[in-house]
């Protein structure tokens, strides 16, 4: 006994140092699995009033450049305004309003929100963007996330009280669900960590006839993102001998060092389509265990 | 200034330059990151005993880490160069605490060759940990090997710059002190 005493004194400091390196690589695994560890909230809320008075010097010098996207996203969406054409087609009027569904039946799908960014990188291999509004404010995980002229950002994944962390495109571990405007060919993005200026898709088909510069937009299955929404465009053409997919360099259309506003959006049925997805699984896999 | 009081300004100055500055450069070059926070480590001064070092250092990391949400990455490599520290300084130095004539390593109470050798040892010895802990999730080896040289790279050369640029005025140690 007075040994395991004697050892401990001797090698007090070796063993402070294990304990410290076993909690933070503890953290490490921890979060990486989960993307969330518990406290991280808490750090979200103090990094989060930092990161906002930072964020009001950085405004003054990049609101110039964000005004020019948002005047161009109000000029596309003034021109589609029902009062800009004479002739009104009326058999059939469609209300859309913020009301989960109106007597005609149209659900409500995507609801809006906006918010600023307060830090954002672009340089690690892991990129999060850090915004202004949280649980507090109706936001949740696997929100998508688009920039303020409606070019895909990414999606949230972890929200504290008032501020909300985003996975960006810019992010090893991001998966997106996308197509080929052209032929409407699903395939899935991915970003290697080499060069922020272009991201990598793969699982379109050979039999496609891509030219570069065709647009990737949003794909009709994902549960977070509305389809048909502007990702990025078409920038390397390489054919995999191996299979028969393309791998395709894309050059994302956010320019994600400046990004200052964004838009949030809610899919209102993600509860429902998850819980289906969810229910489908649990109910094959049953039917299939008693068979084997 | 009291040791204590200069080193909280320090630790703040060296995060908020981490997280708001470097962190946000555009990035040079894929393998290039500057990392310039853990300087803050090697300049604390010479009579912290080792568990407070290695405390501190948990602390240092764990900060930039709650603002680079990567909860322990930058905190292990901190707590490695905390626990080495007191080591390299001495084989480098052969003093004891009491002996030296300045509190703090600066090229000037260790002498420049000596000086950079430390910065050196703890600079490799912080990146490559780093690295590798990213490198254990992603990436392959060469990338890994290039990249902790990049980076050790131009890290020395910010802290070279640094010594130069911000050349600390410190008090010569005497018996009254």
């Amino acid at each position: 006994m007075r040994n395991i005493f004697l050892f401990i004194r001797r090698y007090f400091t070796f063993l402070v140092f294990i304990v410290l390196q076993a909690v933070s690589v503890w953290f490490l695994f921890r979060y990486n699995r989960f993307y969330r560890a518990k406290g991280m909230g808490v750090t979200n809320e103090i990094t989060g009033w930092f990161n906002s008075r930072y964020n009001n010097v950085e405004d003054f010098f990049k609101m110039k450049e964000e005004n020019k996207r948002i005047l161009r996203m109000n000029d596309s969406l003034i021109n589609l305004l029902s009062s800009n054409f004479v002739k009104n087609d009326s058999t059939v009027r469609i209300a859309t309003d913020s009301i989960p569904f109106d007597t005609l039946g149209h659900y409500r799908r995507y609801a809006w929100r906006y918010a600023q960014v307060i830090y954002n990188t672009v340089n690690a291999e892991k990129n999060y963007i850090q915004i202004n509004k949280g649980s507090g404010q109706g936001l949740k995980d696997n929100m998508g996330v688009f920039s303020s002229d409606g070019k895909l950002v990414g999606k949230i994944v972890n929200v504290s009280a008032n501020y909300s962390m985003i996975m960006s495109l810019l992010h090893v571990q991001n998966n997106v669900d996308v197509m080929i405007k052209k032929s409407r060919n699903a395939g899935i993005i991915t970003w290697d960590a080499k060069n922020s200026k272009l991201l990598t898709l793969t699982r379109i088909p050979k039999s496609d006839q891509l030219v570069i510069g065709d647009t990737v937009v949003t794909g009709n299955f994902s549960l977070s993102y509305p389809p048909g929404f502007m990702v990025g465009t078409v920038a390397e053409i390489v054919k995999d001998n191996s299979t028969n997919f393309y791998i395709l360099k894309i050059k994302p259309a956010v320019n994600f060092s400046d990004l200052q506003q964004v838009m949030i959006v809610e899919n209102l049925q993600y509860a429902d389509q998850a819980q289906l997805l969810e229910e489908t699984k649990k109910k094959v896999e049953e039917v299939k265990k008693p068979a084997q | 200034m009291s040791d204590l009081i200069k080193n909280i300004i320090r630790f703040a100055v060296f995060i908020l330059l981490q997280v708001y500055i470097l962190n946000k450069l555009p990035a040079l070059h894929q393998f290039i990151i500057p990392y310039l926070y853990f300087l803050f480590i090697l300049w604390l001064p010479f009579a912290i005993p080792p568990i407070p070092l290695m405390i501190i250092g948990f602390l240092t990391g764990i900060t930039l880490d709650s603002f680079t949400n990567t909860p322990g990455l930058h905190a292990a490599p901190c707590i490695l160069i905390a626990f080495l520290r007191p080591f390299v300084i001495g084989i480098l130095t052969p003093k004891d605490v009491n002996e030296f004539n300045y509190r703090e390593p600066s090229p000037r109470s260790m002498g420049w060759s000596q000086y950079l050798i430390y910065a050196l040892i703890l600079t490799l010895f912080h990146h490559t940990y780093l690295i590798f802990l990213e490198w254990l999730s992603f990436g392959s080896f060469f990338r890994f090997l290039i990249k902790v040289i990049s980076t050790t790279a131009i890290s020395m050369l910010m802290i070279i710059v640094s010594e130069l640029l911000f050349a600390r005025r410190l008090r010569f140690r005497t018996n009254t002190a």
